[in-house]
């Protein structure tokens, strides 16, 4: 299988065993009371990478950002931020801006003084004030509104002066915490494309703490997938939904149908998995994974294809019966129960704008995959 | 500020750290200052006075200035102190048991409150209520309209009674030229005066927490048990008025504790009739001069009152955790 | 909106409000009243009003409570706030539970107890009765309830403003007095209003811890009351009322014109 890179192509210096760290979490532990919202937990992040922390709300993420920037301290561990330790140091020391999730713009101040807020804290001189401060309205396009109030402006504008504020400082590492949360769909999906362009171009490095996995995916370099305050896998985007390491991040990103069972014969790089019933999977991604081990075969919709009849010289085809359709418009998604009551999703692209679907419910129907199509989850 | 803060500031010399250590400091010391400063404001002119109180309340009466003796102190050191002790007496205490007029002031006080914190809740409940239900536009003024009066003088509308309670007063010219009584009714004076006093002075006290655990409601519940079959009466009892219980509770509080030890609407609108504590131990302080009396009065008022302060406290705790 | 505001809701606030409010309006009306009765119109006049002003008694009583009120107001708004940052900010420190009860207490106590403990206090401590006794009593008093109106607001208040001005890199004191001190002012005045309006009626305490030429005006009031009542002090009152009435009047208007105007705002925003 060939490896899955980053978008950048040129960019991965996570695979470079010469890359210097720029931002270390090393086992790093934060309690509250009794709960411990971060687990012994160690991460490593480079110099201009854009960095996803991805997990469902409560796991830790957001701690996380709040101990980078200064406003919690972690009960144990160290976090380095380009070889220094950032023990003890306040958050107004520290070199590093966070874009907050309510903004957080300062309701008093015209957008012009909030972007000015920063610079003002560092003693620049006012003209280089003022510089900078066109300069960010532009990058934001936001030069009409300089005078205005936060109130005078839509959800949009406000995500950007909190973008321009933050961003204003020229900070090494800027965090953003849910930074498109309060945006509707829509525009939700235009300022990702901005916000990619805008690390580009700064050339800073991006942390982003996130619940939306789209999100994660279209913009992230890398991305952590955290739950119960632990790194359940840091990959690619590509590498997280395609070689998931485990069932819970193969569950967690995407959908995902998932055959326990024992390997039954396994050698290099292939094997058969005995998944009761009746049913066993021939795969040629059998990892390290010896005979008689217990696994999960996890194989995504898009790869199942559905068909009236067994194709012919199909590795693996599992019949069943039809038993829910979904049209959703670009694609649609097949239910089919197995016989042993096992329910497979599978989805199918609508290439052509009128097709005739042979298929209907309650139909037999054949499930048929390639032996390269899933991944075996031990873990 | 602390020296730390101030070298901090002021020293060029100091390197980096040193100088964000000390201005460390300095802002924990700010930090104690802002619990500090109002914290022993209210131990020295708060909690200290109740101690002078106690103490006092142990003291016999003399003609003097002050009008007492012994004044409990250290200042014989803790031989002095002791011989002192020996001086205190509980004889006031003993005097407020055995005179019937302060037993019954007591207990009239504590009834006349009872009875006007229920009165004041009948009369406010269906104002707060009519407030909640009023279009949205319409309750902001609605609610000035309630505070208002409570920016304007206590002793000014206690005194806007007297005018109209009085035997030749307005009410008694409205009821007699209208024809309903023959005779003037003699209402200043009495405790139906001091019921309608209280009522008045403190309805915004009712109304206002009334109001906001009424306006907090959502209305869909009503209509949620309308759907399952209750009539609205029914779906008062049974939604509305326990949903608001805390603004009732709040509202009761705030109304019957210092009514207990109300003092202006006694004294004008009660006459010299009528039998409260906090005229009592006006008249005991102002007119008789006895200090160490009025003292102890206070003290058994406060003692009567800590168990509803202490439940004032617990609920306004409470509400503050349901903002938050 | 509202399926339920019936004619029994409308019966209730209109009877209500003329309960709350007739008494003042009657109170007004006879201080023009021409006659010396006070409940018997005998035509218009304005000459009470004259004689208020050259009744010097009165016009000394007013000049102290001015005083008292302005200084009392303006410490206790400093307290009250530092004390409402006490508690909402700092949740766990010793003696907290006291605190609170110290803040809130007072808020109920009967204010003849108040009065009594402070005068004793005063007393005491070998402090003479007179326009500093009043003015230390008032700022205990009403510092609770500016604590209450600011702690309301602290309440509300969104501590992600003051983080991100540390972020920023301002330091907690100045962001302080930059972001949270800005923000939270509106409630700051307002809780300056009330402790103002609190020591400019209040009769109990002032009676008990204030001497010889200190008297206030409620004082004042009060005993002239004890004699009858008079046209005069209706003037008196009248005046103390409308100072107070459009204080609180324009003070709230100002408030609706400035949320009115942010409404449009949002909502010119919305749209483009």
């Amino acid at each position: 299988m060939k490896s899955l890179g980053s978008i950048r192509r040129d960019f991965a210096p996570w695979n470079d065993p010469n890359a210097k760290p720029y931002i270390q979490f090393d086992k790093v532990t934060k309690k509250f009371g009794d709960f411990t919202a971060v687990n012994n937990l160690s991460l490593t992040i480079f110099e201009r990478e854009f960095f996803a922390l991805l997990g469902a709300s409560g796991c830790g993420k957001s701690t996380l950002l709040r101990m980078l920037a200064g406003f919690e301290e972690p009960t144990a561990g160290r976090i380095l931020l380009d070889g220094q330790d950032l023990r003890g140091i306040p958050p107004y020391r520290r070199p590093v801006n966070m874009m907050f999730q309510s903004y957080a713009l300062f309701p008093h101040m015209t957008v012009e003084n909030n972007i000015a807020f920063g610079l003002k804290q560092d003693g620049m001189p006012k003209p280089e004030i003022a510089a900078r401060v066109g300069e960010m309205l532009k990058l934001v396009k936001l030069e009409q509104f300089a005078k205005r109030k936060p109130h005078q402006l839509s959800g949009g504008q406000r995500q950007r002066v909190a973008l321009a504020r933050s961003v204003a400082k020229r900070p090494k590492v800027l965090l953003l915490d849910e930074p498109l949360g309060a945006l509707d769909k829509k525009l939700r999906e235009e300022t990702q494309f901005e916000l990619m362009d805008l690390q580009q171009s700064l050339g800073l490095t991006f942390v982003v703490v996130t619940h939306d996995q789209e999100e994660a995916m279209t913009m992230a370099d890398r991305i952590a997938i955290i739950d119960k305050g632990e790194v359940m896998q840091v990959a690619t985007p590509a590498e997280v939904y395609e070689a998931p390491g485990s069932r819970f991040v193969a569950g967690f990103v995407g959908n995902v149908n998932m055959f326990e069972g024992k390997i039954a014969h396994g050698e290099a790089g292939a094997a058969s998995i005995d998944a009761g019933n009746g049913i066993t999977i021939r795969t040629e991604h059998a990892g390290d994974a010896a005979t008689g081990a217990a696994v999960a075969f996890a194989i995504r919709p898009e790869k199942i294809r559905i068909s009236s009849t067994r194709p012919a010289g199909a590795v693996n085809a599992i019949e069943g019966e039809v038993y829910d359709i979904a049209y959703l418009g670009d694609m649609t998604v097949y239910h089919v129960r197995l016989d042993d009551g096992q329910v497979v999703r599978a989805s199918t692209m609508n290439a052509a704008r009128i097709t005739e679907d042979p298929l209907s419910w309650n139909d037999r129907a054949w499930v048929s995959f390639r032996p390269d199509a899933g991944v075996v989850l031990t873990r | 500020m602390s020296n730390a803060a101030v070298t901090a500031a002021t020293s060029s010399r100091a390197t980096a750290a040193d100088k964000s250590a000390l201005a460390r400091l300095g802002e924990a010391f700010v930090g104690r200052l802002v619990i500090l400063i109002p914290y022993l404001w209210l131990v020295f002119f708060f909690l200290v006075p109740f101690v002078i109180v106690f103490k006092i309340s142990l003291s016999q009466t003399a003609i003097a200035i002050p009008p007492y003796t012994p004044v409990l102190g250290f200042g014989d050191g803790l031989a002095g102190f002791f011989a002192q002790l020996n001086e205190l007496s509980i004889d006031n205490y003993t005097w407020l048991t055995q005179d019937a007029l302060y037993v019954n002031a007591y207990v009239t006080s504590v009834i006349v409150a009872a009875i006007s914190t229920v009165l004041t809740l009948l009369v406010g409940y269906p104002i707060a209520y009519g407030m909640a239900r009023a279009p949205a536009m319409l309750r902001p003024t609605l609610l000035m309209l309630v505070i208002l009066p409570f920016w304007t003088s206590f002793l000014i509308r206690v005194y806007a009674w007297i005018g109209i309670l009085k035997p030749e007063g307005l009410l008694n010219q409205l009821l007699l030229a209208t024809g309903v009584v023959s005779q003037p009714l003699i209402i200043l004076n009495t405790y139906t005066a001091i019921f309608i006093g209280i009522v008045y002075s403190y309805l915004p006290f009712m109304v206002l927490p009334l109001y906001s655990s009424l306006e907090k409601m959502d209305y869909s519940l009503i209509e949620a048990a309308k759907d399952l079959g209750c009539p609205p009466t029914s779906a008062f009892w049974k939604i509305t008025f326990p949903l608001s219980l805390p603004g009732v509770i709040a509202g009761c509080l705030l109304v019957f504790i210092p009514a207990v030890g109300e003092f202006v609407i006694p004294d004008l609108l009660g006459g010299s009739q009528t039998l409260m504590i906090g005229k009592t131990l006006w008249n005991e302080f102002f007119a008789n001069r006895d200090w160490p009396v009025s003292s102890a009065v206070a003290v058994i008022l406060l003692l009567l009152l800590i168990v509803p302060i202490m439940l004032f406290q617990r609920a306004q705790a409470r509400a503050q955790e349901q903002d938050k | 909106m509202n399926p339920t505001w019936s004619r029994f809701n409308i019966t209730s606030i209109v009877l209500g409000f003329a309960f709350l409010y007739l008494p003042i309006v009657l109170l007004v009306v006879f201080s023009f009243n021409e006659s010396k009765l006070v409940t018997v119109w005998g035509g218009f006049s304005t000459k009470w009003y004259v004689s208020l002003f050259h009744n010097q008694g009165l016009m000394d009583a007013t000049w102290v409570t001015a005083r008292v009120a302005v200084i009392s107001a303006t410490v206790a708004t400093l307290l009250g706030t530092l004390a409402a940052l006490t508690l909402t900010r700092y949740t766990r420190f010793k003696g907290r539970t006291l605190f609170s009860g110290m803040v809130f207490a007072p808020l109920v106590m009967p204010e003849v107890i108040t009065g009594l403990s402070l005068l004793l206090l005063f007393v005491a401590v070998g402090l003479d009765r007179g326009f500093v006794t009043v003015t230390l009593a008032h700022i205990t008093l009403t510092m609770c309830f500016v604590a209450v109106v600011v702690q309301s607001r602290l309440i509300t208040f969104d501590r992600s403003l003051e983080e991100a001005a540390m972020d920023l890199g301002a330091p907690p004191v100045k962001t302080f007095f930059q972001i949270t001190l800005p923000v939270i002012m509106p409630a700051i005045v307002s809780g300056w209003m009330l402790a103002f309006t609190l020591s400019l009626d209040d009769l109990v305490i002032a009676s008990f811890t204030s001497g010889p030429g200190a008297t206030t005006l409620p004082m004042k009031i009060y005993s002239q009351v004890r004699l009858g009542v008079t046209p005069e002090i209706n003037a008196a009152c009248t005046i103390l009322i409308a100072v107070v009435a459009v204080g609180v009047i324009i003070a709230s208007l100002a408030n609706k014109r400035r949320e009115v105007q942010r409404q449009r705002d949002e909502q010119a925003a919305q749209r483009g």
